[in-house]
């Protein structure tokens, strides 16, 4: 029996307690009010554009007047700030946004010797004519065209502050979700082993079971996270915004309205409840069965094998949606048939990982001395199957929306590829290049430090995977990387922690009534070198 | 040229086998081969044969495959003549490659594939119309065949192989 020893449990609250306090802490410096926002923009300004005095006011005004698509170039080109450099600038952009960009920088060209006012107000206008034309289909996020009839600083700033807003509330998501996603596709590859009777893994089956405990956790945040959208308590998902829907309103969407039968609040919180419902009763129900089984009942085993099949059944569903609602519905204006698959791939190979780590970490600690190289060679050869997958099924949406460069579904990738350059390509490395040319090797794969190096490179990866998919369109331009991102994340560590080693420390680490589990035990596989165990053992 | 003696030891289960394996190599004698019907999980091993490194070969050819076929996208579709074929941006290669990943893909295991395969049979020395070399033709049914040298030490070895089970000890003259 494993003990969950004091000294972990402590580190695992203490990163509770300081992720806790970091997030309050970036709740509380996130600006409440418009003027704050301003203030906010105007270091932003200075910070970038120190030392080019006068000039560079009309510089400022370029990136004011432009939208979110130029914050990039500011994020990008900070030296260059004169309005020249910024016409060019936006003749790099994607193909699809030069239409639109050149138009801006030619309208701001201009007026370069009028006044500020008369700027603004002139790219203003070719701003109008522009969301006319392509038809809402643009940046997603739905403060974005409310307040045309207004001055264009406003407009901006406005935007701007319900970005900064949104900021601390999207750190907590993406963090959330992906320990909520890992967890889930522990379960899902724990229930599949079931199903396919699978020799090897049972073994590793109590610390699955331990890890899916995670599930129980996060979903009371995720509830408490549920109910406070739909009390309007943050502008994550645009089409929850007032007016959305009313033809009357100037937040009318006629795209989102199209959608209505499906987005829409009562709807979206209810289906959400029956996911966190539906996985939190699979996993009690195989937990606890699966302790029972303890007893060496076979009948007992062929009820595990069909709540398995049911779970999967319902997970594959379940997930799909899931992942529509609370991914892909920070995007209303824009859909993607395999995203439900991507999503999938995704937190299956971090989930993959997570066992791999945990596998390791236990047997470190000698609490699974039936665990052998051949166990941990093949939970690698997973990750490294399952990121080629995740690679597939990332370059396979990529690849077919670039190739057809259809407006309404290419917005997506401009704006990461513009505004998330540096995360976007960069995960590719993490989750693609690097674990395969490390795991490629068979040897590598058993050897437990390497493991651990591909897997963290895999897990930082896969959450840089997810900020991909969130940010965008919740916080746009106004994406960092700092104490509320990683406070989140220290804190679902810290509760993956408490989670999983309590669990595995409430039931003997070894399912002793698997009628499967001297297969697993003397698990063998004869290709690679055991290090300390008998090679001649089989 | 000088004749030698070797001696064939057949068994007929290759757990046997394993263990008749592992007792000659315990007692220092030089396993020349041995002849299974099929494969026999951890024979390499018990035998001492270093692994293979076919897989490091493939790694190669997949690499050569890849740069083929940057060097065929890149020459055809951006150097020697950069069309606009709807609007696909041939500029620079770069700008084009998601279009040509699939090639890409494909020729690495392409490459990866076959010249392993060429790899394998010539290392292995298969080819067709090749004199089949099984010593019995019982080893390509039910039988296993270990086939080990003899150095003025036949009478020993002769006890020693008959003692692993063996179920028939031919000594044969070899050329």
């Amino acid at each position: 029996m494993y003990q969950f020893t004091g000294k972990l449990k402590i580190f695992a609250l203490a990163l509770m307690v300081v992720g806790l306090l970091g997030t309050v802490y970036n709740f509380m410096s996130a600006p409440s009010t418009l003027e704050e926002a301003k203030e906010i923009l105007a270091k932003q300004e200075a910070a970038h554009h120190g030392g080019h005095g006068a000039a560079n006011a009309h510089g400022d005004d370029t990136h004011h007047s432009a939208d979110v698509q130029s914050e990039s170039h500011k994020e990008e080109k900070k030296s260059e700030e004169h309005v020249g450099a910024a016409a060019a600038d936006h003749k790099d952009a994607a193909s699809s946004e030069h239409k639109e960009a050149d138009h801006k920088s030619e309208a701001h060209t201009e007026k370069v010797d009028s006044t500020h006012h008369e700027s603004a107000d002139a790219v203003h206008e070719t701003k109008e004519e522009t969301h006319k034309e392509t038809a809402h289909a643009e940046a997603p996020v739905a403060h974005h065209d409310n307040a045309h009839g207004e001055d264009h600083g406003d407009h901006h700033a406005e935007h701007a502050f319900h970005q900064m807003q949104n900021r601390p509330w999207s750190a907590f998501y993406v963090a959330m979700l992906f320990s909520l996603g890992v967890s889930l596709l522990v379960l899902a590859f724990y229930a599949a082993q079931r199903i396919a009777h699978a020799g090897w893994s049972v073994v590793l089956f109590r610390v699955m079971e331990a890890i899916s405990n995670n599930i129980h956790y996060v979903s009371i945040f995720m509830i408490i996270f549920i109910i406070l959208t739909v009390m309007h308590q943050n502008h994550l998902f645009p089409w929850m915004a007032d007016g959305v829907f009313d033809t009357q309103s100037p937040n009318y969407d006629p795209i989102v309205d199209k959608k209505h039968w499906w987005m829409n609040v009562p709807g979206w919180a209810i289906r959400s409840i029956v996911y966190l419902t539906g996985w939190n009763v699979f996993r009690f129900i195989l937990r606890r069965k699966s302790i029972q089984q303890d007893n060496g009942d076979l009948k007992l085993h062929k009820n595990l094998y069909n709540i398995s099949v049911g779970f999967v059944v319902f997970f594959m569903v379940s997930e799909s949606m899931a992942s529509w609602d609370w991914i892909m519905g920070i995007d209303p204006h824009w859909f993607s048939t395999l995203f439900g698959w991507y999503v999938l791939a995704t937190f299956l190979v971090s989930a993959l990982t997570v066992v791999a780590i945990v596998t390791i970490y236990l047997r470190s600690k000698g609490a699974l001395p039936f665990v052998n190289d051949s166990h941990i060679h093949d939970l690698a050869k997973f990750m490294f199957g399952f990121s080629v997958f995740w690679t597939y099924l990332w370059f396979a949406q990529f690849m077919l929306i670039w190739y057809a460069d259809m407006p309404e579904e290419t917005t997506y990738y401009a704006q990461r590829f513009n505004e998330y350059k540096l995360p976007f390509l960069g995960m590719v490395v993490l989750n693609f290049a690097f674990p395969v040319l490390l795991l490629i090797n068979s040897d590598f794969k058993s050897i437990p430090w390497l493991v651990i190096l591909g897997g963290v490179a895999i897990l930082v990866g896969h959450y840089v995977d997810l900020f991909v998919m969130i940010m965008p369109g919740t916080v746009g331009g106004q994406w960092g990387f700092g104490i509320g991102e990683i406070s989140a994340i220290l804190f679902f560590i810290g509760l993956f922690i408490f989670a999983t080693f309590s669990a595995v420390s409430k039931a003997a680490v070894l399912p002793k009534g698997n009628p499967f589990l001297h297969e697993s035990e003397t698990h063998h596989y004869y290709v690679i070198e055991h290090r300390g165990e008998d090679n001649s053992h089989h | 040229m000088s004749t030698s003696k070797v001696i064939h030891a057949l068994y007929n289960d290759d757990d046997i086998l394993m263990d008749a394996v592992k007792k000659v190599k315990a007692d220092h004698h030089h396993i020349e081969e041995v002849f299974t019907p099929f494969p026999v999980h951890g024979l390499d091993k018990a035998m001492g044969l270093a692994p293979t490194r076919l897989a490091i070969t493939a790694f190669f050819y997949g690499i050569t495959g890849t740069a083929v076929a940057v060097w065929l996208t890149w020459y055809t579709m951006i150097a020697d003549w950069p069309q606009d074929i709807g609007g696909k941006p041939s500029f620079s290669w770069a700008e084009n490659m998601p279009a040509f990943v699939p090639i890409l893909f494909e020729l690495t295991v392409f490459f990866a594939a076959h010249l392993m395969v060429i790899t394998f049979y010539m290392r292995s020395k298969l080819w067709p119309f090749k004199q089949a070399e099984n010593p019995d033709p019982r080893t390509t049914d039910d039988h296993f065949l270990m086939e080990v040298a003899v150095h003025d030490n036949e009478d020993e070895l002769k006890a020693l192989l008959a003692s692993t089970g063996a179920v028939e000890i031919n000594v044969v003259e070899k050329h």
